[in-house]
């Protein structure tokens, strides 16, 4: 490979890693505001305009914070657990695809970390992965409370992960019948959303797998521990859940996590279900780089507005009970979920060979 | 189906609230340090050695104040009045007077125990500090001006309401005639138990000519 080549990817991965970092300053103040606005109150309004540097502020203060290593601590896990949480929770949005491809001096440029064939694997592992860091994290700490908090994140990642596979595994099988074969890669399941299904309604996976969109919301609502799902961290009985011992940096490293992971995973719907970057770019009525820049703004327009969907449930539900929490997840969500896969895969063997008594 | 239709309910109250208040609603917060709420009329602020509209102290050092407290944080000296120069009209006054913030419970006991109504409450709260022994008020810090206003601790803190410490509730009942335009005609201080039965909160103009020394 050139040294173009790799000063590209380098660039991309350096692109994704501050596209973050802003995502989460501007989420942590944008989920606090709303929140506040949907409590009739002010929100943080203090720090910058609006406010909207509080969270530069208290990233700040937590880096200047000491951070206490409790006695009992496992002290190499207690010490690896922030990382295995942050790391994951980057490298998931890696395989998203923010933009449209675009050429440049005769080079294909993705937009997008890394363009994987097996995409949403790799997704479903990352995201596995953080839940190592929840329950290391809870077990290292030498305490009772993050001890719980493990313990409980370990039954519902693994529940409400199967949930999500199964949603996902439905998309899939529609991905299929869109284009030439199966395929795993984000950028070919957003490129296989082009386009219009019928009329104006946009062929986007949400149309026809719109249960597997509720059931895939829900479940990334669990899987990043968000109320009402948010039992691994419930203030009010276990303290903080698994990051009760952790302070300073290492708790501000779980915070940034749960963060990305909120955006990942809002991503990861929106590319799954909404289409992506596709939308209208007006080429040729609006200068080039307007309609270069368009797919990106389209796409981040769709992750606001699922995550604006996650804020407006957590201003809105109270949380769970453990057994609703499990209720929910194996008696509800996934037999939905496999209910759905039968369903389509119904639908799409009769749309391909007719129905089969004919 | 029913969690559907309750999950949806919910959404529309918090989805309705955020519309309204971001379309002007009244939020409930009050930006405390540059908004004051108003405070109620016997609010159980910090205290006051009033004077009487002469200048004289009230406050004649018999300590009554000291005993009732059941926290024992007033602590009180009298001396005797120089005959030439009073400080009170009595035969003695506070000579030491001190009250350690940190200990009083704001009961209000040594209001009551006082025959003269020298100590009185103030509506102001804002006491904190940043060591103990600011927190102990002295006689000076105590004791109301000339003017009628309430000694502050801090008085070139951009925070402190300076207008607070002139509408002081002390200045209203101790040194009746009325500070406050708001309370003339009102009776203050029907049905406390203890001696003290107040008037009606006379007129500004009352309180004028009251205050004016005689044949001024």
């Amino acid at each position: 490979m050139s040294w173009a080549t790799w000063g590209i990817v380098l660039l991309r991965v350096v692109l994704v890693f501050a596209l973050l970092l802003v995502a989460t300053i501007i989420n942590v103040w944008a989920e606090r505001k709303i929140l506040a606005d949907m409590q009739s109150r002010i929100g943080p309004n203090r720090a910058g305009p609006w406010g909207i540097l509080q969270t530069v502020a208290d990233g700040l203060k937590l880096f200047f914070k000491e951070s206490v290593i409790p006695k009992k601590a496992e002290l190499g896990m207690y010490l690896l657990a922030p990382f295995l949480a942050v790391i994951p929770a980057f490298l998931i949005f890696m395989v998203v695809p923010f933009g449209a491809p675009f050429t440049i001096g005769g080079e294909e440029v993705v937009v997008q970390g890394a363009d994987l064939n097996i995409g949403l694997l790799f997704i479903l592992a990352m995201s596995s992965m953080a839940v190592y860091a929840v329950v290391l994290a809870g077990w290292s700490s030498g305490s009772k409370y993050p001890l719980i908090g493990g313990v409980r994140a370990t039954a519902q990642a693994i529940s409400y992960e199967a949930a999500m596979g199964l949603a996902m595994v439905a998309v899939v099988m529609w991905t299929a019948t869109r284009g030439e074969g199966g395929t795993l890669s984000l950028a070919e399941i957003v490129a296989r959303q082009d386009g219009n299904l019928f009329w104006i309604i946009p062929n986007w996976n949400i149309v026809p797998q719109i249960v597997a969109f509720v059931i895939f919301m829900i479940a990334i609502v669990a899987e990043t521990n968000r109320a009402p799902f948010d039992l691994v961290e419930a203030e009010q009985e276990i303290v903080g859940g698994f990051h009760t011992e952790y302070s300073g940096m290492r708790f501000a490293m779980f915070f940034l996590a749960e963060y990305v992971n909120i955006f990942s995973m809002s991503a990861i719907a929106a590319t799954l279900f909404l289409g992506g970057w596709n939308g209208p770019t007006w080429e040729g009525a609006l200068p080039a780089f307007v309609s270069a820049i368009l797919p990106t703004i389209w796409f981040l327009i769709k992750t606001y507005a699922v995550i604006f969907v996650f804020f407006w449930i957590r201003a809105t539900l109270p949380r769970l009970r453990y057994d609703q929490l499990m209720t929910l997840g194996w008696k509800r969500l996934i037999p939905v979920a496999l209910t759905w896969i039968v369903v389509s895969s119904v639908a799409i063997g009769v749309r391909q060979f007719g129905i089969p008594w004919s | 189906m029913g969690l559907v239709t309750e999950l949806l309910k919910g959404l529309r109250v918090t989805g309705w609230t955020m519309l309204k208040t971001i379309t002007g609603q009244e939020r409930y917060t009050t930006e405390y340090p540059h908004q004051m709420r108003d405070k109620p009329q016997r609010f159980h602020g910090r205290h006051v050695l009033n004077r009487y509209p002469d200048g004289m102290e009230k406050c004649i050092g018999c300590e009554l104040c000291a005993g009732a407290c059941p926290a024992d944080c007033i602590y009180v000296r009298g001396k005797e009045n120089d005959p030439e120069n009073p400080i009170s009209p009595g035969e003695r006054y506070g000579y030491v007077y001190e009250i350690n913030m940190l200990r009083c419970i704001f009961c209000g006991l040594c209001v009551e125990a006082c025959p003269t109504e020298a100590i009185t409450m103030t509506k102001l709260f804002e006491m904190s500090t940043t060591n103990r022994q600011d927190a102990i008020y002295t006689r000076e810090e105590l004791l109301m001006r000339e003017d009628g206003s309430v000694p502050h601790m801090f008085p070139d803190d951009e925070l402190a309401n300076q207008e607070d410490l002139l509408t002081a509730d002390g200045w209203l009942r101790a040194t009746a005639p009325s500070g406050v335009a708001a309370y003339e005609g009102v009776q203050m201080w029907q049905a406390t138990p203890g001696p003290a039965s107040w008037d009606p909160e006379p007129s500004q103009e009352d309180r004028d000519r009251r205050a004016e020394p005689e044949g001024g």
